[in-house]
């Protein structure tokens, strides 16, 4: 009942930019002094009896990997909120959100292909992991020239909203894809049945890293929704402008 | 702290991350300004939103 109230409050934008402008200086600020703990723990990190120091690009290219399927999972979300609740900050969350998560996805694949040139050989392999997370990064990037592609917002946003939810098909596929097939890339190893297999020197730092870079996402996403209501404002002046014009 | 062999792999690797994260927030941050600055410049030509509230206030 209250989280139904809060989601109410916030349909209206006037008071979620009023939100935004007393919560994001916090959340930066935190965000920065966990970027800095968990930047200072991966240095310090020992290296990996087999992988040696190249272990430390892990820190940085698991958190990147994580958030390149959540922030499609808010998308999904914010995509069943413009089709189904029709709430009105719901397709303002989803196309901030798709340049951030397509930065993030970017970063997944350019870290792991080169973590991947000196463990595998490779930068490169045509294998379900690699494949499906380069897929993923392509539909951040259709959806973003959809945005574009169509001028009134809210046409744009029920078209976005099916692409969203068609594409979180991708999403099961990328998590399991190490089970399905056999792939270069390694199996879960953090979250998995039976907890996890990395021991605690390398745990601690990703985890203090991983919710840094969620931090991140929900800051740079605050202010990416705020940035998209003014940019809506903006839009709504201007035809008003030109209606005043006309007549 | 030694890198080893690959070095050069590790560096490149944190140096694309710190890049990218601060040009992502170098746009949301000229993003906020370049709309602030289109409310202002339409407001100030005399239209105004229906509640008669700045649209650039937050």
């Amino acid at each position: 009942m209250k989280l139904t109230e809060t989601l109410t409050d916030l349909a209206n934008p006037t008071r979620f930019l009023a939100l935004t402008a007393r919560i994001l200086p916090w959340l930066a600020g935190v965000t920065a002094i966990l970027l800095a703990i968990g930047l200072y723990q991966s240095a310090m990190a020992p290296d990996d009896y087999q992988q040696g120091a190249t272990v430390k690009i892990m820190f940085i290219h698991v958190p990147n990997a994580w958030l390149a399927m959540f922030v499609w999972g808010v998308m999904s979300v914010a995509a069943l909120g413009t089709l189904v609740w029709r709430h009105p900050l719901a397709d303002v969350a989803a196309k901030a959100a798709a340049p951030i998560g397509a930065a993030f996805t970017f970063l997944a694949l350019v870290t792991g292909s080169l973590w991947g040139r000196p463990m595998w050989g490779t930068y490169w392999e045509w294998d379900a992991r690699l494949t499906s997370v380069l897929i993923l990064f392509l539909m951040y990037l259709g959806l973003m020239a959809l945005w574009r592609a169509v001028e009134d917002p809210s046409r744009a946003a029920r078209a976005a909203a099916v692409l969203t939810l068609v594409g979180a098909i991708n999403i099961p596929i990328i998590k399991f894809s190490v089970d399905w097939w056999n792939t270069l890339h390694q199996p879960a190893s953090v979250i998995r049945m039976g907890g996890s297999t990395l021991d605690k020197a390398f745990l601690w730092p990703l985890l203090v890293m991983a919710i840094a870079f969620s931090l991140l996402f929900v800051t740079l996403h605050l202010a990416a929704m705020r940035n998209e209501i003014l940019r809506r404002r903006v839009r709504n002046l201007q035809m008003m402008q030109a209606s005043q014009r006309a007549a | 702290m030694s890198l080893g062999p690959y070095a050069s792999f590790i560096v490149t690797s944190y140096a694309l991350v710190a890049a990218v994260v601060l040009l992502l927030i170098v746009w949301i941050i000229t993003d906020y300004r370049r709309q602030q600055a289109r409310l202002k410049e339409i407001e100030a030509s005399g239209v105004t939103r229906r509640s008669g509230r700045s649209a650039a206030d937050i």
